[in-house]
């Protein structure tokens, strides 16, 4: 195939359309009457000038350098890159889900309040918590809210000195960078031999100026915190709050629920867990769920059931307030209560052992190869630590991974979490068939042979990929972030 | 690596050339190595007070972010806006290429500082750690 | 067996013997029991496709929407066309079910697409540099004010009165936790205040936020805001709605540092307020402060243009708690849509949308004035909302607008009660308009 290589504004010509608008028969109603001047723009934006026809091949060509879980398997560590099934967005899609207005009055609106309401109250279930709000846009929104009611119900007590929070040394990025935007001091604590929290450490933070511990259990490491029940009683007895990041929640999904863990806030990511798309990078769904004593802190609205229906209830003093416009990523929450009442409790458990089993098997088939620093059970995805005698051989994780792309595969993650300085981090998820696992780990293990005969192929790959590797520093240090007319390139 | 005799160093690998009551500051050849390619050298304002041990500004690789510490207190009273535009100056030259000049607060300070021998000795311990 | 889950028994009983465990709850053995979930989840029973669409209709069609019913609200959400072209493109499953590009290589695709709506989002902004896209408008505000914060001294932001209040709740929900004071600069006949506005900056303010066209849909006039905040070393940050750009005076023109709005009428549905996408922009100077993803065009080892994520520097992956936002994703899907819409439309689409969305607004507004029963509140220019004053409470007219198979507008309380935003873009027929206004001198 020939390689389509063209900017959207190279190939626009002046006088092309690719629209065409009801005739304005609105005489006697001139724009130049409408604005004085002095508010009209000058000259127009130069925005491109295709054909519908064009627009159509043009998107349809760069969706092709595009690679999905619709492409192939994407084990992607923490990201939990599941089937998206195809009923999920047909029922999104619905013009009584999509052509409604948020503002419009409740009672024409009772499908779509119903709905919600009894998104959270499953989603409660799910966590083992009191109460739910859909409000936040994504994980780290989730996260960001969260972190607000840990404030907000300390200062509700007049109790103001909680200025820490703690977060393991495993945590994601968004962890400490969240907790930083709400104004808390971070205190990182390191992990045990094991890979879970180092208990003892934790003790030697805790004081009453602890706000509460960001955890995501399973951890980063895919290892199921065996402490949880002693680090919670730990830090409510020093009256901090548990915060649970839910990243990892299709490790347990009815099979533990981190409000039974002690957990006071949880957040979700329906674009993980309940199989939205990922869309390139969104839009996701980060709903939050609380247990009964940080209720009142929930963002408003919130929904409530009356004799005569649904309703959104703003009367909420302690309320932290709004975290976006509206009510939350309504068209990702339609997609993944579909996905929840077609799994129904038997599948999402059922989801969740075999998530877990395709990771064990996968951790056991490569374990000769690769290091595995922690040789145990893991939940839904786990860490190796690079190629076994990797040094030797000067071949790095980021080589393996770019070699994956060769195989025809998304890498993993890579070189996360930071405790393990080579890490591959690989989450199956339990969309995946047995063959596909079995021909990843082949893949796997055929690189780790060619690193050690043949390590160029490693250095110089991805070599059937539409572009080879690209050059960050360059686009770092002379930043192009956007197209302009005059230049030309190769 | 270089180690350039007659200037002062910290810990955390910024370098000090002290003349008479100002200092420049600048990361050292370790340093610059261990970021690899730098990409934007974020400068302090002119003029900005810090106390020791402040972040002065921040040094950006690909992947990464390092802040650089002030090893002494001062006001800005020059900074070498050339980075601006050519941050991998740094790579290059680490001991031409200082990042800004302040005036020192507190001479005494100084005596915080490792001379380039036992900076030498302090990056051989921190490898065989 | 779950359509989702391909292992078969046999599967399983082979991966068993590799791990040498006969029963599935053996690896979820380092869960403590007392933590073991016993039973089932009480959320129902798995249901069939079928039995999915007849429940999720039911629930659709509960809800008053699609043709056959007029809406004339907006008010944050904008009932503009959306091109048949988006909804067959973005199902697109290499677009829709990749995640953040991450491997350049295979993301090419992606990575384009933000190039061409950040270049897009410079066009009609004016500004230098734009991101990947924030979640929607009003954490876009939030985001904004959180950097002005960031980058400039003080303890509080001006937050004029005529912003919508959405925009304003959420503002002050981030600047709460950021302990930032939020200041309201008072209106005027439905106008920012602008000699107030002079009055109130002083060295502590980080930034001024307006928004043109503002709540009310009038078109605010903007000259000197800039050198007023810029006086007191403050950010002008200036909301404007992406379809007023194509005609009105830029964020650029009015000399704002950071431009923002809500990018939903680009295109996408207003499916009940969400996934929209916000939009940032800034000048270059505040490049390296801009929060959220950012694409950047460079060269790969054959030196073949490519497109890949930069200044990551600034990103919470790397910086942690010194990132400049805690921001991960962005919203992809709907900057595609944004993107298609903007190619789509044109040069010269989007300015006709624009046009005519003022005109038809125009002309609803004449003709309800005309009935004698509605006043106009105020004359100053607009763009596709006006406020009108009713006989009685807005809210009491949408009741009865509704019982007709009508969306009315937005209701303003307390002492405004009887005021009311309504809104027209180039999707309202004449004939639909008319039959408001029939409808409206029926009811008042």
């Amino acid at each position: 195939m020939i390689q389509y290589d063209q900017l959207i504004f190279e190939i626009s010509k002046p006088g092309r359309k690719g629209y065409r608008l009801p005739i304005d028969d609105f005489t006697g109603f001139e724009v130049s009457d409408l604005f004085p001047a002095e508010l009209q723009r000058e000259g127009k934006a130069e925005l491109p000038e295709v054909a519908e026809s064009q627009v159509v091949r043009h998107y349809t060509n760069l969706s092709n350098k595009n690679f999905g879980v619709d492409t192939g398997f994407y084990p992607l560590g923490s990201c939990t890159m599941k089937y998206n099934p195809k009923i999920n967005d047909e029922i999104a899609g619905l013009s009584g889900f999509t052509c409604i207005h948020p503002l419009q009055p409740e009672e024409s609106a009772q499908g779509a309040l119903g709905l919600l309401y009894d998104l959270e109250l499953k989603l409660a279930e799910i966590t083992g918590m009191d109460a739910v709000s859909l409000q936040p846009a994504a994980g780290a929104h989730g996260e960001l809210t969260g972190i607000m009611m840990v404030k907000a119900y300390h200062d509700a007590r007049n109790d103001t000195k909680r200025t820490k929070i703690i977060v393991p040394d495993t945590a994601h990025g968004t962890n400490p960078a969240t907790a930083a935007m709400v104004g808390f001091e971070i205190v990182e604590v390191p992990s045990d031999e094991t890979g879970g929290v180092d208990v003892e450490a934790l003790k030697a933070v805790l004081s009453d100026e602890i706000a509460g511990l960001m955890l995501t259990n399973p951890s980063t490491l895919g290892l199921f915190e065996k402490n949880i029940e002693e680090i919670a009683a730990l830090i409510h007895g020093v009256g901090g709050l548990l915060y649970y990041d839910g990243a990892n929640l299709n490790a347990v999904m009815g099979k533990s629920r981190p409000g039974d863990m002690g957990f006071d806030i949880v957040h979700l990511n329906l674009h993980k867990t309940m199989s939205t798309p990922h869309g390139g990078g969104g839009p996701g769904a980060g709903p939050v769920g609380v247990k009964q004593r940080v209720a009142e802190f929930l963002p408003k609205p919130v929904i409530v059931k009356e004799e005569d229906g649904y309703r959104f209830e703003y009367d909420r003093p302690l309320s932290i307030g709004k975290m976006k416009g509206f009510y939350g990523n309504f068209g990702v929450l339609v997609r993944a209560y579909t996905y929840i009442l077609t799994m129904g409790a038997e599948g999402l458990k059922k989801a969740s052992e075999m998530a877990v089993l395709n990771a064990n098997y996968m951790q056991a088939r490569l374990k000769e190869d690769y290091i595995l620093p922690f040789d145990t059970i893991c939940k839904h995805e786990f860490v190796l630590d690079g190629l076994k005698g990797m040094s030797e051989i000067e071949v790095t994780t980021l080589d393996v991974a770019k070699r994956l792309l060769d195989h025809g595969y998304h890498p993993p993650t890579i070189y996360f979490p930071l405790i393990v300085h080579n890490a591959l981090m690989i989450e199956p998820t339990e969309t995946e068939s047995l063959e596909t696992l079995d021909a990843f780990c082949d893949a796997m293990i055929e690189i780790a042979r060619e690193a050690k005969e043949s390590p160029e192929l490693l250095k110089n790959a991805p070599m059937n990929t539409i572009i080879r590797r690209v050059d960050e520093v360059r686009a770092a240090r002379k930043p192009i972030l956007r197209w302009v007319k005059e230049e030309n390139h190769g | 690596m270089k180690i350039l005799e007659g200037l002062l160093y910290t810990k955390d690998h910024e370098w000090v050339r002290v003349e008479g009551n100002k200092a420049y500051i600048g990361i050292s050849d370790y340093a610059q190595e261990a970021m690899g390619d730098i990409v934007y050298v974020e400068l302090p304002e002119l003029d900005e007070e810090f106390e020791q041990e402040d972040t002065l500004c921040a040094i950006e690789s690909v992947k990464a972010a390092n802040d650089i510490f002030l090893p002494i207190a001062g006001r800005v009273v020059e900074i070498n806006e050339a980075l601006e535009e050519e941050p991998e100056a740094v790579n290059e030259h680490p001991y031409e290429n200082w990042i800004a000049c302040v005036e020192m607060a507190d001479q005494s300070q100084l005596k915080d500082l490792m001379n380039a021998g036992a900076y030498e000795e302090f990056i051989a311990e921190a490898e065989e750690e | 067996m779950f359509p989702y889950i391909p292992n078969t028994d046999e599967d399983v009983r082979v991966m068993f013997d590799r791990l040498g465990i006969s029963d599935v709850d053996q690896l979820f053995s380092d869960i403590p029991e007392s933590l073991r979930f016993k039973g089932l989840l009480a959320i129902g029973a798995p249901k069939s496709e079928i039995e999915i669409r007849n429940m999720m209709h039911e629930l659709a069609d509960q809800n008053l929407s699609g043709y056959g019913t007029s809406c004339f609200l907006g008010a944050g959400a904008y009932d503009h066309m959306v091109p048949a072209i988006i909804s067959s493109l973005v199902q697109r499953s290499e677009f829709l079910t990749s995640y953040t590009p991450y491997q350049p290589e295979i993301s090419q695709g992606t990575l384009q697409v933000i190039f061409e709506f950040q270049t897009m989002i410079c066009e009609l902004t004016g500004l230098a540099v734009s991101n990947a896209s924030l979640y929607d408008g009003p954490s876009a505000a939030a985001e904004a004010a959180m950097m002005s914060a960031g980058v400039n001294k003080g303890n509080k932001i001006l937050l004029s009165a005529t912003l919508n209040p959405e925009v304003k709740e959420v503002v002050k929900t981030y600047m709460r936790f950021r302990s930032i004071e939020v200041v309201e600069i008072p209106e005027k006949d439905g106008h920012t205040d602008l000699e107030a506005m002079k009055e109130m900056l002083d060295s502590e303010a980080v930034a001024v936020m307006i928004q043109s066209p503002n709540f009310y849909g009038v078109v605010e006039n903007l000259e000197g805001v800039s050198e007023a905040a810029h006086n007191q070393k403050a950010h002008f940050i200036l909301m404007q709605d992406p379809i007023s750009m194509a005609i009105l005076k830029t964020p650029a023109d009015w000399k704002a540092d950071i431009a923002i709005g809500e990018g939903q009428p680009l295109g996408n549905t207003i499916s009940f307020g969400g996934p929209h996408l916000g939009f940032i922009a800034v000048t270059k100077k505040l490049m390296r402060k801009l929060p959220g993803r950012i694409v950047g065009q460079t060269v790969d080892l054959d030196g073949k243009r490519a497109f890949t994520l930069t200044l990551q520097a600034r990103e919470q992956h790397i910086r942690r708690e010194k990132a400049t936002s805690n921001i991960c994703s962005n919203q992809a899907i709907n900057a595609l849509i944004a993107t298609i819409y903007m190619a789509t439309m044109g040069k010269e689409g989007l300015v006709e949308v624009a046009e005519q969305s003022a005109k038809r607004a125009a002309y609803l507004k004449k003709q309800l004035v005309a009935t004698g029963k509605v006043k106009a509140v105020n004359n100053r220019p607009f763009f596709r909302e006006f406020v009108v004053e009713l006989p009685k409470p807005a809210k009491e007219v949408n009741q009865a607008l509704l019982e007709k198979g009508i969306i009315g507008g937005y209701a303003l309380s307390g002492k405004d009660e009887n005021q009311m935003i309504l809104c027209a873009t180039e999707k309202r027929t004449k004939d639909e308009m008319d039959h408001l206004v029939r409808v409206m001198e029926a009811i008042l």
